[in-house]
């Protein structure tokens, strides 16, 4: 079974992709959905069938895959708790997003090519989440950046889709750069990447070691738990970079360069939640080193607040999401940062619902206005496309932590944690994510009224146009929808609650001192009532500035201009990068080319030999015909030399 | 004794080079003919091949299928054989020959006779590199390869053909001389030119440091490596297709070959004293000819600048002297041989239509060549070194044993995987993308039949590597564990003799 629901979607792609053309779009949409829901209801048995029983982890050997000395690497499918939670978020998302998408891409003439990308992205992740291996991960981790790649320069006709998906790949890869050390290193260290290997060794490892060095990385002689925070550092820029989190976000809000399913299933749901799940994975390191716990803290924090500010002032419908999906990653990284991993899990799976349908149901805005992005074309469409307004509206309650839907339990978990955590960073996180709680309630609603109250300002002609999507696209959001609203009060005693243990047993790692999950629920009342006055205060404001006095909002604007162009630039992180980046990157390239290559080692090597040689050779003998006879001469007169002499001289010496 | 089946191999293009001149006149049905004999002889000998891989013994480190007959008065023999590391770059070759051929099929118009004539020399000359037991053998076909390369380049080359061979020359002139010079050394001391006897000969220390180098300047310019690599881009861009093809395939795998099996079994000393040195020159290639390639305007010197960076990954794996790094930097030539003979095929495709390389010539070309724009890809991909392609499996193991060796030469090789992102997807962009605005792209043509057959055997092979590469691994594994001991053990030898004389 477990095989199925790994090879099912590579099944629907190889049909789509190698034979689209000759089966058609139609059959290509249907074989790749078809089998994308198999897989999930596959998922969801499983889910069942490992979370609540007590079924040991499995593993299946498929193939070898590399094996060099005692570096053995195998393909492999494990299942434990932790795998079956994504296995369920990523073929349900997944599924939901390809029936979804017959309607949203019926007007295009790739779609067999879409479905194809689509499937092979699935695959990839579910290779992803089910590695038994570090390798295995990094196969999945890459094949999804490909998938990624692929389907945000889909409309490949499109500059800035296509620059899109080059800066997502290369960005991306920044973060895969950390990712390969950190696993070179666990094999330096462990002689071994399989996961369970590593897991058992770990700890005996730190604690074995007695300050003596094991690892010189970087010129730092590092004792065992200086390696041990060496390597998570490393893994963890990997994950900083999938999941866009602060210094490697730039190519996320870009991503959305690509069509609205796709932004729903790679850049909402799933893939950027691996960096997630590696951390939670990963969990029997990570939790060895409390630095880079502290480090993953600061960063989730930072990058909550800071893309919540910036998601404050945008425009274009996609990118408002694009951003809050990047603050409630920081979010969920905050989670793992205090060591709270069943929680940072737990938000991840109830966030996949409420961000899927957002996206879902923006796309459906989208697809009803001819699409146009820019919200301040929209307003007004309220009347015009009631159901999805009303899923928009459930998934911004569940984004904002309306209480009883999904994200008021995953979110206010994750700011409670904070306050429960003992790192360093503990508290940074408590505040920025108790204010980025605000800010989202703020652009959320913002999103809410700007898209669907008010007077509509779209042109008369995209207005009489406006029609409700097909329910091949609002049967998925019905299901997200349900899941946004339920999903947390279904499962939070299971993922954080008094069923924890017996739900996750050994596929989270919380060493003896890690209290965090008890002591969170201890926390004081005035801390688990502030993210739901953040949310209210959130709204009352967005509901002050976009629906009460619309002006309100234009003249604060004008009065911090400053601040307002540093958010609505991003903090102007893009024209950093660039500025010391890309082109340092490429002037360096030509000047490496033409003066390194060019006037230096040609100058001094051949060419000026060749100047040389030309000046003698003029005038001691002209070989008109060139260089070939010169070097066969020189090599048959060398042979002829050497025989010569090992059949007369050297020979008589044996 | 068997039937000799690696000299059988080794001089079978020779057979067809015999039928060839039989051929006669000068009319379109005899270049035909011609180029249906070429392709036959090497299709035939690569089949002929196969029968080494299947009676391969895998469990054998040393020297299989071997022969040898008296030659130049006994001292110098004709000795041939292969063992894990050579074998599987006679296969690359005998494999990579008849794509060559087909991708002549139409460019070639004008001598066809020479140029097949030409390519099956050349692969007589290449084989026998990777099966020669005798230096002097080993002398003869390693450099004598390079004639039939010069005409290739010199005959059927572009513009530039001159000067590229010119550079060429002078390049590989200074190499050779060197080594026939160490060569000679070697026989003087140890008394004979037979390779296996010289790998369990252990030369005196100081003398290794000057064999080592008189080898290093002929190997790290057929390498080539940082900063004698100068002549590749000229090389690559003024060869026709099938002499990219096989430039970057087999000729730059003999350098890489040439280390492996002399310069560090036969100087391990030397080559432990040199190591750092191999790793900065490495490091540097990876990230100076990964920069310049970012910078390049024309597609081939694109492509050849990127394998240099490829290579640097080899030279860096090898002399790591651990079992991830020579495997990987074994499985890497191999796999470099499939991939950048393929994206030289796929520039091939496009030239032969628009007879021009540079990049801004071209764009949007996904619009009309769909098929194309995939094989591209694919190769693109191995190229960038994604996991689940032939390109992944190299890289990744040079730099695990790197690690192990030295984090800061880890740490800057691993930048290139960046680096190769953003230079192959720049390009691929540039071609393959946007709309086709140019008006002499509208009419372009997808892949035609030949096309087709040539390129999908190598996208077959290039994702079934990245999947399971084991049939590289279980051949190569006992030689390079042989190879990896006697190394250790020479090693500590040579410690045991320094610190008895003090």
């Amino acid at each position: 079974m477990y095989s199925a629901i790994v090879f099912l979607p590579l099944i629907g792609f190889l049909i789509a992709g190698l034979f689209g053309r000759t089966i058609g779009a139609k059959a290509s949409e249907y074989i790749t959905s078809g089998l994308l829901i198999v897989a999930a209801i596959l998922s969801w048995i499983a889910f069942f069938s490992v979370g609540f029983t007590d079924a040991a982890p499995q593993h299946v050997t498929v193939l070898r895959w590399i094996n060099s000395g005692t570096l053995d690497v195998n393909w492999m499918i494990r299942v434990d708790t932790l795998t079956v939670v994504m296995l369920v978020v990523v073929n349900t998302v997944s599924a939901l997003v390809h029936v979804y998408s017959i309607g949203y891409m019926h007007h295009d003439p790739h779609r067999p090519r879409f479905f194809a990308y689509l499937s092979l992205f699935t695959f990839a992740m579910l290779t992803l989440v089910t590695a038994d291996n570090l390798l295995q991960m990094f196969f999945g981790w890459e094949g999804v950046g490909l998938a990624s790649y692929l389907l945000i320069g889909f409309w490949y006709q499109k500059p800035s889709a296509n620059a899109a998906a080059i800066k997502a790949f290369v960005v991306n890869r920044v973060g895969d750069f950390g990712f390969a050390l950190g696993i070179f290193g666990v094999f330096y260290l462990f002689n071994s990447i399989d996961l369970d290997t590593v897991f058992a060794n770990a700890q005996a490892f730190v604690e074995g070691g007695h300050g003596e060095p094991v690892l010189d990385f970087l010129g730092y002689h590092l004792d065992a738990h200086g390696a041990m925070t060496a390597l998570c550092l490393l893994l963890f820029m990997g994950a900083m970079g999938k999941s866009a989190q602060f210094l490697l976000h730039t190519w996320l809000p870009d991503a959305m360069e690509g069509p609205t399913p796709v932004s729903a299933l790679i850049h909402a749901a799933t893939m950027v939640t691996a960096g997630v799940f590696m951390v939670a994975r990963l969990s029997p390191l990570f939790e060895l080193s409390h630095t880079a716990l502290t480090f993953v803290t600061f960063i989730g924090a930072t990058t909550a607040f800071f893309a919540a500010t910036v998601g404050l002032v945008q425009n274009d419908i996609k990118r408002v999401i694009a951003y809050s999906t990047c603050s409630q990653l920081g979010y969920m990284f905050v989670a793992l940062g205090v060591g709270a991993y069943s929680v940072g899990i737990f938000h991840l799976f109830t966030h996949a619902f409420f961000k899927a349908l957002l996206f879902l149901g923006a796309g459906s805005v989208i697809h009803a206005v001819s699409d146009e992005q820019d919200m301040r074309k929209m307003g007004g469409l309220r009347k015009h496309i009631p159901v999805t307004y009303w899923m928009m509206v459930i998934g911004t309650l569940a984004l904002t932590g309306f209480p009883l839907t999904a994200g008021y339990f995953s979110k206010d978990a994750v700011i409670e944690a904070a306050y429960a955590g003992h790192n360093s960073f503990a508290l940074y996180g408590f505040w920025l994510t108790v204010a980025a709680a605000a800010l989202t309630s703020f652009y959320s609603w913002r999103l809410a009224f700007m898209t669907f109250h008010g007077k509509p300002r779209a042109s008369v002609d995209v207005m009489k146009h406006v029609h409700e999507s097909p329910y091949v696209m609002t049967v998925p959001l019905m299901i997200l929808a349900a899941g946004a609203l339920f999903a947390g009060l279904i499962f939070s005693g299971f993922f954080i609650g008094e069923g924890y243990g017996e739900f996750w047993r050994v596929s989270l790692f919380t060493s003896e001192e890690n209290h965090v999950l008890h002591d969170m629920h201890e926390v004081p009342a005035w801390v688990k009532f502030s993210p739901l006055v953040m949310m209210i205060g959130g709204f009352l404001v967005a509901w002050h500035f976009y629906i009460r006095s619309p002006d309100t909002p234009k003249r604060l604007a004008e009065r911090h201009e400053g601040l307002y162009k540093f958010l609505l630039n991003k903090w102007y992180f893009d024209e950093l990068y660039d500025a010391i980046f890309v082109r340092p990157a490429l002037w360096i390239g030509r000047q490496l080319w033409k003066k390194g290559d060019g006037a230096t080692i040609d100058g001094f090597g051949p060419d000026g030999v060749a100047a040389r040689v030309q000046n003698v050779t003029t005038w001691v003998v002209r070989l008109q015909t060139g260089y070939i006879y010169h070097y066969a001469f020189a090599m048959l007169i060398g042979v002829a030399a050497l025989v010569t002499w090992s059949m007369f001289g050297g020979g008589s010496a044996q | 004794m068997s039937w000799p089946i690696l000299s059988t191999i080794t001089f079978l293009p020779l057979v067809g080079v015999l039928f060839i001149l039989l051929v006669r006149g000068e009319e379109d049905s005899a270049k035909e003919n011609i180029r249906r004999v070429s392709l036959i002889t090497t299709v035939f000998t690569f089949i002929v091949s196969l029968i080494i891989w299947i009676n391969f013994d895998t469990q054998n480190p040393g020297f299989q299928f071997e022969e040898r007959a008296d030659w130049l008065g006994g001292n110098i023999t004709y000795r041939m054989g292969v063992d894990g590391i050579s074998m599987l770059f006679v296969i690359l070759t005998t494999f990579l020959m008849p794509f060559c051929i087909l991708a002549s099929w139409r460019s070639i118009e004008n001598r066809v006779k020479e140029y097949m004539i030409a390519f099956l020399v050349l692969e007589t000359l290449m084989i026998g590199v990777f099966c020669a037991l005798d230096l002097v053998v080993f002398y003869v076909f390693f450099e004598g390869g390079l004639i039939p390369m010069f005409l290739i380049i010199g005959v059927w080359g572009g513009k530039r053909r001159v000067y590229a061979s010119y550079k060429f020359f002078l390049y590989t002139l200074l190499g050779s001389v060197l080594m026939l010079i160490a060569i000679m050394a070697m026989y003087w001391n140890a008394g004979t030119t037979d390779i296996p006897t010289l790998l369990a000969h252990s030369f005196p220390a100081e003398m290794q440091t000057w064999l080592w180098i008189a080898f290093f300047a002929s190997f790290a310019v057929k390498m080539p490596m940082w900063p004698v690599h100068t002549w590749l881009p000229d090389a690559h861009v003024e060869a026709p297709t099938a002499g990219s093809v096989i430039l970057a395939g087999i000729l730059l795998k003999m350098g890489g070959y040439g280390f492996l099996r002399f310069s560090l079994p036969m100087f391990p000393v030397a080559s432990d004293l040199f190591a750092p040195f191999i790793f900065t020159l490495s490091v540097v290639a990876i990230i100076y000819t990964s920069l310049v390639a970012l910078a390049q305007e024309d597609i081939k010197k694109l492509i050849a600048y990127s394998s240099v960076a490829h290579m640097g990954y080899v030279t860096m794996g090898l002399f790591t002297m651990t079992e991830q790094g020579l495997q990987g930097g074994i499985f890497q030539m191999l796999s470099h041989g499939i991939v950048s003979g393929a994206l030289f095929l796929c520039v091939g495709v496009i030239y032969d239509r628009m007879h021009t390389r540079e990049i801004d010539a071209y764009g949007g070309l996904v619009n009309r060549m769909p098929a194309y724009a995939v094989a591209f890809m694919i190769f693109t991909m191995a190229n960038v070194g994604l996991p689940g392609t032939s390109g992944f499996v190299g890289e990744f193991l040079t730099l695990v044993g790197v690690f192990r060796v030295n984090t800061w030469v880890a740490l800057f090789a691993t930048t290139g995987v960046i680096l190769s992102a953003a230079y192959a997807l720049y390009l691929y962009r540039r071609v393959i993308f946007g709309v086709i605005d140019k008006e002499n792209l509208k009419s372009i043509l997808d892949l035609s039949v030949r096309e087709r057959v040539i390129l999908a055997p190598l996208v077959v092979l290039t994702i079934f590597f990245g999947f399971y590469p084991a049939p590289v691994f279980d051949v190569t594994q006992a030689s390079v564990d042989q190879l990896i001991q006697n190394y250790q053990a020479a090693l500590e030898t040579a410690q045991q003799t320094a610190s008895l004389a003090h």
